[in-house]
């Protein structure tokens, strides 16, 4: 149990596009401890769910990773060939998706698909699946009646819990969302994430998290990384990212908030867009966005430097040298 | 009354459920009654289920009503909907992905909602105001923005031309159907702004229906919050939010994320429920069964609304009426 | 001026299209050079196909490309000539089925509830009434089948598949927000289905199309094989019949049935080709990713890192 579970260094993914390869992943460096949760936040197109499918090692074609190392547990996943693969998918590692609907087939019922995961990762008989099955939907408050259900009959938020419930069947150290919430109302994202935190406090997993919201994860995640057109730009604890946010993409995403108790001031959001990721500028990749932009920023690329526990992308944060 | 842009009366809207032999009736909407006046923002807040999208499609001449009474500036709507009626109270849909034509340029629709809402245009007159229309939401330049296909736009941009469109047939009143769910956190406070200004330079009215309590308190001056179909209290914004009655709307403002504030505990966090399918329903309250102060009198007798001030009023029995 | 923008796009899309894809590519040669052959047969063939006036029986050469027949006709010259109604029934029924098929289809999708019920119900039964022999019944009872009521009976009985295909497809476009949008700004029902529901459909139409040309090359050549065409007129199937009626194989004449068997193959396959390239384009999933074309791909990126 010492050492961090995951290590990701110097990641790189691209797309390959008619015009040329994109860059959606960019040199990401990441530590993920035993049964920590770590937030991953950022718009759409940042290359967050890409960087998520590259740990699953679930990228297709048109995307690969073309650099950079992904350890789980001291063993290269991007090594092993796909038989190898198998025996660390859903075992040590599981995944939520996005949308439900989407990812539970719907013609099985939840409880042929629960036994579906378990037998192609096992060799349990009968019984114990079925005891696993109904253990894990209790876990996530589902009647065990429900095992014979087709997803559509259930609400959107017990379909969720079940891909959660599924994710858990082989009690993996490591479980990766991507935006598990989006589809959900207020409560039952609330009652999402409570169920979910206190799943991890039981059962010790780390929490690999994703999503364009940080409210969703404000109080949930340990640490928080802010990415930013395929880079990381910003990484703390979480309460010291809300706090203290140092990039300015980070204050930018902070004052896109409407509070819903706190004063009633005007907000302006963050113009403009994010750069092209085929052929990217130079510089910085938010200095044409930027309101606190230097000459420095459009020449050169910040790297990511960090002091104690904050990692920051920033010329301005940490000022670059002078020759 | 007389100076309200829309006036809805005891509105209901039933769908048949269940196979051809069925008589079973879902009740989206029943009895709501509200008032958007002149110049400006009332919020509906529900989840989903709750019925704010059925209340948007009637309005918008979708649906017809079950029972009740619309009045838009001082007509009442029967049957099928005018021309005229339909410019004058526009839509704005949620999917900034599914609501344009995907085949067709971004100014086809503009243009077509110019032709046939303002008849004193010519040609070219059209073109200069569709330019003026979506320079006006932010979209510049706006002659290349017309020219551009739907996939060359972000969903950002996608919205603010909604709005354009809606702009163009010169409405007193928007009905924006969740105009900012599908978009990233980001881009949603540009969107709200243009909702404001639209409020507070062309004096337009909004319907803005939506989940998010904390975007609803950012740009309306009034809330409505429905459950199951019915309203479970409104007021002005800030009555609503400081001093939630309905125990429905403080379930709301306790799950409701502000990353600002440390995590609330409360009896609510339990709260596993949803909003029910309302078939053939009975009388009743139908939050009782997630209520924590549910009484007897929840589960038999429907709630009237209860008056709090002049513009503050819950359907509740356990609220006492001051 | 600005009304053939949208045309000449459209052009240039399709030739983008047809360069990516070779089976396209392929099916489309054909087929404009059938077409050509069909409408300008004199271009092609200087002989009279009907005059029996040559050697009969003459085997392959210059001035009888592929021999004559048994009467002394020249079996190039009727190939050439018997192209027009080959290519023409197939044309013609192909489009008239698709306009019905769309109309029935598409009407049936967007106004729902009885019109729908009792449009499918329609569109069903004709679809399941056994079509061959229906067909051979019509025209049997009419003695010699004109041309168009040739046309007539392969676009009743050629329809209602393509009805079905196009109502499904439209059902699952009806309750796009943009056909909502187009609704409550106040559009009429026809605006909203011909500009704002048909264009989208346009490979499922398309590929409807070219189905149902190819239903009716081989039904129109079926039917004209045994007898049931004017065996008077010049085309493929009925040199087929003729061919068949005199024994052509067994008497040392096989071109004169395998050339028309050979065309009527020919132009089925351009058909067909061009229709499963419009599958594709309706369908990405059924777009075909060449393995080695990804590896190829994946080791070029792989060098840019």
């Amino acid at each position: 149990m010492s050492g961090p579970i995951l290590q990701v260094r110097d990641l790189m993914v691209e797309y390959a596009t008619p015009t040329g390869p994109a860059q959606a992943v960019h040199g990401v460096n990441l530590d993920l401890a035993q049964g920590e949760f770590l937030a991953i936040v950022g718009e759409s197109g940042c290359g967050k769910s890409t960087l998520l499918f590259a740990i699953a090692q679930l990228l297709t074609y048109p995307a690969s990773v073309v650099g950079g190392s992904i350890t789980f547990n001291g063993v290269d996943l991007q090594s092993l060939k796909e038989e190898e693969l198998r025996q660390y998918r859903w075992r040590d590692i599981s995944v939520v998706m996005q949308s439900a609907m989407n990812a539970l087939n719907p013609t099985l019922s939840v409880g042929a698909q629960l036994a579906d995961a378990c037998r192609a990762h096992t060799d349990w008989d009968d019984k114990r699946v079925a005891q696993r099955s109904e253990e894990v939907l209790s876990m996530v408050s589902i009647d065990k009646v429900h095992l014979k259900s087709y997803p559509f009959q259930l609400s959107g938020g017990m379909r969720q819990r079940a891909m959660i419930a599924m994710a858990l069947l082989l009690e993996p150290k490591l479980v990766i969302m991507d935006e598990p919430t989006s589809a959900l109302d207020v409560v039952a994202q609330r009652s999402l994430m409570r169920q979910v935190e206190a799943l991890r406090k039981e059962l010790g997993f780390s929490v690999l998290f994703v999503t364009h919201d940080m409210s969703v994860v404000s109080h949930f995640s340990d640490r928080l990384a802010v990415m930013y057109a395929g880079e990381v730009v910003e990484l703390d604890t979480t309460r010291e990212v809300f706090d203290h946010p140092q990039h300015p993409y980070s204050q930018g995403l902070m004052d896109a908030f409407p509070s819903l108790l706190g004063d009633a001031r005007a907000l302006t959001g963050i113009p403009g867009t994010p750069p092209a990721l085929v052929n990217p500028p130079p510089g910085c990749l938010f200095a044409a966005r930027c309101t606190h932009v230097m000459d420095v920023c459009r020449e050169l690329r910040p790297e990511l430097i960090t002091k104690g526990t904050r990692a920051v992308r920033c010329h301005l944060v940490n000022p670059p040298e002078r020759s | 009354m007389s100076d309200a842009v829309l006036h809805v009366h005891d509105l209901s809207r039933y769908f048949r459920v269940g196979g051809l032999r069925s008589h079973g009736q879902l009740h989206a909407l029943d009895d709501v009654s509200f008032e958007v006046a002149a110049g400006e923002i009332v919020a509906l807040v529900g989840e989903s289920g709750s019925g704010k999208s059925t209340i948007a499609r009637v309005l918008a001449g979708l649906y017809e009503p079950t029972h009740g009474t619309i009045t838009f500036e001082g007509e009442a709507l029967k049957g099928r909907m005018s021309r005229k009626v339909r410019g004058r109270m526009p839509m704005v849909f949620q999917d900034p992905f599914g609501s344009i034509n995907p085949v067709l340029r971004v100014g086809h629709s503009l243009l077509r909602s110019l032709k046939l809402h303002r008849p004193e245009l010519d040609r070219e007159g059209r073109q200069r105001e569709a330019v003026a229309l979506v320079e006006r939401v932010g979209l510049t330049p706006g002659e290349e923005a017309l020219r551009r296909y739907p996939h060359q736009l972000s969903g950002g941009q996608r919205q603010r031309l909604g709005f354009a469109q809606a702009l163009a047939s010169n409405p007193s009143l928007i009905l924006a159907d969740e105009p900012v769910s599908m978009l990233d956190v980001s881009i949603r406070i540009g969107l709200l702004n243009v909702m404001k200004t639209l409020r507070d330079h062309e004096g337009v009215s909004l319907l803005y229906i939506t989940h998010d309590l904390a975007s609803a308190r950012y740009v309306a001056n009034r809330m409505i919050v429905l459950y199951a179909g019915r309203i479970a209290e409104e007021g002005l914004t800030d009555e609503v939010i400081r001093n939630p009655q309905h125990p429905y709307t403080q379930l709301l403002m306790s799950t409701a994320p502000d990353p600002r504030l440390p995590l609330a505990d409360i009896e609510g966090e339990r709260d596993l429920g949803e909003p029910p399918k309302v078939i053939d329903p009975g009388p009743g309250c139908r939050f009782a069964p997630r209520c924590p102060l549910a009484m007897d009198v929840c589960r038999t007798t429907t709630p009237t609304m209860v008056t709090l001030s002049a513009t503050h009023r819950a359907a509740c029995f356990a609220v006492k009426a001051t | 001026m600005s009304r053939l923008r949208p045309l000449t796009r459209a052009l240039l899309g399709a030739w983008r299209f047809l360069r990516r894809d070779k089976k396209a590519l392929v099916g489309s040669i054909i087929l404009l050079v059938l077409l050509v052959v069909a409408t300008f047969p004199s271009w092609f063939a200087h002989d009279n196909p009907a005059a029996e006036i040559y050697t009969p029986g003459a085997g392959l050469s210059w001035h009888h490309l592929l021999g004559t027949t048994s009467f002394g006709q020249d079996v190039y010259s009727q190939l050439i000539y018997g192209a027009r109604q080959s290519v023409f029934i197939a044309l013609i029924v192909g489009a008239f089925c698709t306009v019905v098929s769309v109309a029935v289809g598409i009407t049936a999708a967007y106004s729902g509830g009885l019109i729908d019920d009792t449009l499918s119900l329609v569109t069903d039964v004709v679809l399941v009434i056994p079509t061959f022999p229906l067909i051979i019944v019509i025209t049997a009872y009419v003695k010699s089948a004109s041309f168009w009521l040739l046309v007539a009976v392969l676009v009743f009985t050629g329809w209602s598949y393509g009805a079905r295909q196009l109502r499904v497809q439209a059902l699952s476009l009806r309750n796009r927000d943009y056909l909502l949008a187009a609704r409550a700004r106040g559009e009429s029902s026809w605006y909203v289905i011909t500009v704002e529901l048909i264009p989208p459909m346009t490979s499922l139409i398309v590929a409807n199309f070219l189905s149902a040309a190819l239903y009716a090359v081989l039904a129109a050549s079926a039917l004209q094989f045994i007898g049931l065409g004017n065996i008077n007129t010049e085309s493929w199937g009925t040199m087929l019949y003729w061919a068949e009626n005199n024994e052509a194989l067994q008497t040392g004449l096989p071109l004169w049935a395998l050339a028309p068997g050979l065309a009527i193959a020919l132009l089925g396959s351009a058909l067909a080709l061009l229709n499963y390239a419009f599958d594709e384009v309706a369908n990405p999933a059924l777009r075909p990713v060449s393995v080695k074309k990804m590896k190829k791909r994946m080791r070029k990126l792989g060098a840019s890192a």
